[in-house]
């Protein structure tokens, strides 16, 4: 067989493999269509918006609550992990020493891992009740961004982290040589040439914080209603599709298809937009 | 790395492997039970114990609420649905056979100094009318209510006994099962709410601070549930669209029987009277 030939079939092969997890998201995407169309076309996109309430069995879908409990969480969340995450990656590569990194990494690392229902646990009996010692009934919007924070906060550190080690060592060697100081090379130089592939990073957490069901749900207190303060409890769409999926059935199962729906437009939106400045990168 | 993932992967093929070479040597009968997420750890149970004595059928068990055990044994999509309540005017199309009973009570945390709440007191805190402890005889606290979500038969049958209109309910705290409401009201000493006797008593008695109140001054015992005293109470049913036959009649017999009130009792529900 000639190396070429055996080239052919590993492309091939590739292609297969690739053309297999494109087609299951398409599926699923075709899938939620399928099931949220019939709502769709006898109330449209509008009813989700101005209707009076979410009673979906009684035939009213205002969803805005819950999309506004989703998008507070998971930018309340971005907000705090993003600069944690960001000085965190600073410290291990600039100012750590060398081995109190590596365990530094590690650990951050295992973060990662940690399974969403413990961070949930967790939350549930530990935070909440913190909380409620300043204001009940504990489970609220705060809740949800604390814990979501510390869930994305591995997905944007190990980005940060990555980005920052792509910065050329040349650059700051050349840098130092010129008399500037550590602070000013992470500054001026480090920072401005790693911000695409954090922005990547904050998106992808984003992502992640807009998806995450399970220790929302847990801590959040999933009450359907727009926040007056940080304090008061919300619903997530998530958590919204996971507490009434197992019982909908008619129009409420294809309004819970729908917000799955928009929950996936925003996730790609996202995508998108991580895709796009990823290729602005600089340095290459 | 790729040696560690090829182990992984060997290893979960030994998992499955066995039981498919299994089926397939032998053609099984399916039972679909699908249903309340109260009956189907209970039918789990009882579902194992079938098939060990029966080892030519197998029990697949869903849960899912009781208004999908309604709608699969409808459609057909179950043999039997599972459903924790009476069967409603509209539903009397299908079959319902009880295998046990439970209730439903308030509980609150242990540290709440409040012994009793009357009815009309419940139906005040659950309107949002009573926000602080202070006004039923506890601490200057404020309320923290727990509600169920909707399609839950446990909310269904505490709004119609307290006749409270799910609309007027204004909770902190929604919950989808008994062990989240259980678990979020033992870290909030302040907070109320209402779930399945069966379950609140295990946890108490494995040490979660919580404490059943009375319902009407009937105290929330099983044997009250069993005689019929204690007011709020249901009955856990199978449901089927036609009358039972073959395979589905036997595991409806077997379920009332003598032989699963030890399963039925360990899982703290109320055994049928003898």
């Amino acid at each position: 067989m000639s190396p070429c030939r055996s080239d052919r079939n590993l492309v091939i092969l590739l292609r297969l493999l690739s053309a297999v997890s494109g087609v299951i998201v398409l599926l699923i995407i075709a899938f939620l269509l399928k099931e949220a169309l019939p709502l769709f076309q006898t109330i449209g996109l509008t009813r989700f918006f101005s209707d009076a309430s979410w009673h979906p069995t009684e035939g009213r879908f205002n969803i805005r609550p819950m999309l506004a409990g989703s998008f507070l969480i998971s930018f309340g969340a971005m907000g705090l992990a993003a600069p944690l995450a960001l000085f965190s990656g600073i410290f291990s590569l600039y100012y750590a020493p060398q081995k109190g990194a590596r365990f530094y990494q590690g650990l951050i690392t295992l973060l990662a891992g940690i399974p969403s229902v413990v961070y949930g646990l967790w939350g549930l009996l530990v935070l909440v009740p913190l909380i409620r010692k300043l204001q009940a009934p504990g489970a609220s919007l705060l809740a949800g961004i604390l814990i979501l924070a510390l869930m994305i906060l591995p997905t944007i550190a190990l980005n940060a982290h990555a980005a920052l080690l792509r910065v050329p060592q040349a650059l700051i060697r050349g840098a130092a040589a010129l008399g500037l100081s550590r602070g000013q090379i992470v500054k001026r130089v480090v920072l401005p040439l790693a911000l695409p592939g954090i922005s990547t990073g904050i998106i992808l957490g984003a992502g992640r914080a807009i998806g995450e069901t399970m220790a929302v749900l847990m801590v959040a207190g999933n009450v359907v209603q727009i926040p007056e303060s940080l304090f008061d409890p919300v619903r997530t769409l998530t958590a919204n599709i996971a507490l009434e999926m197992s019982y909908a059935l008619g129009d409420h199962r294809a309004a819970l298809f729908m917000s799955a729906l928009i929950l996936m437009a925003a996730v790609l939106v996202l995508v998108v937009a991580a895709e796009s400045i990823e290729a602005k990168t600089v340095y290459e | 790395m790729l040696k560690i993932l090829l182990l992984f992967w060997v290893l979960s093929l030994q998992i499955f492997l066995p039981q498919h070479t299994h089926a397939a040597g032998k053609e099984k009968t399916h039972l679909v039970l699908t249903g309340s997420s109260t009956v189907a750890p209970l039918v789990s149970e009882i579902a194992r114990l079938f098939e060990d004595s029966h080892p030519e059928i197998q029990v697949d068990v869903q849960s899912g609420g009781s208004s999908r055990g309604i709608a699969d044994a409808r459609r057909g999509l179950a043999e039997i649905g599972l459903v924790s309540r009476d069967l409603k005017e509209n539903e009397k199309d299908l079959k319902a056979f009880s295998i046990a009973f439970d209730g439903i009570t308030i509980i609150l945390h242990r540290d709440n100094p409040v012994k009793k709440l009357s009815n009309a007191e419940i139906v005040a805190i659950y309107q949002g009318k009573i926000k602080n402890w202070e006004k039923v005889g506890g601490h200057d606290a404020p309320i923290t209510v727990i509600n169920k979500s909707a399609g839950h038969s446990t909310l269904e049958l505490f709004t119609a006994y307290f006749k409270l209109k799910s609309t007027e309910i204004h909770p902190d705290v929604i919950i989808g099962d008994n062990a989240q409401g259980i678990k979020t009201l033992s870290g909030n000493p302040d907070a109320i709410a209402y779930v399945s006797i069966g379950a609140a008593a295990l946890e108490a008695e494995l040490g979660t601070p919580i404490k059943l109140l009375p319902v009407a001054n009937i105290s929330p015992t099983l044997e009250n549930v069993q005689n019929g005293r204690f007011p709020i109470r249901r009955p856990l049913n199978l449901v089927t669209q036609k009358k039972p036959t073959g395979w589905v009649l036997r595991f409806i017999q077997f379920a009332r029987s003598k032989d699963v009130r030890a399963v039925i009792q360990e899982q703290y529900f109320v055994p049928l009277p003898e």
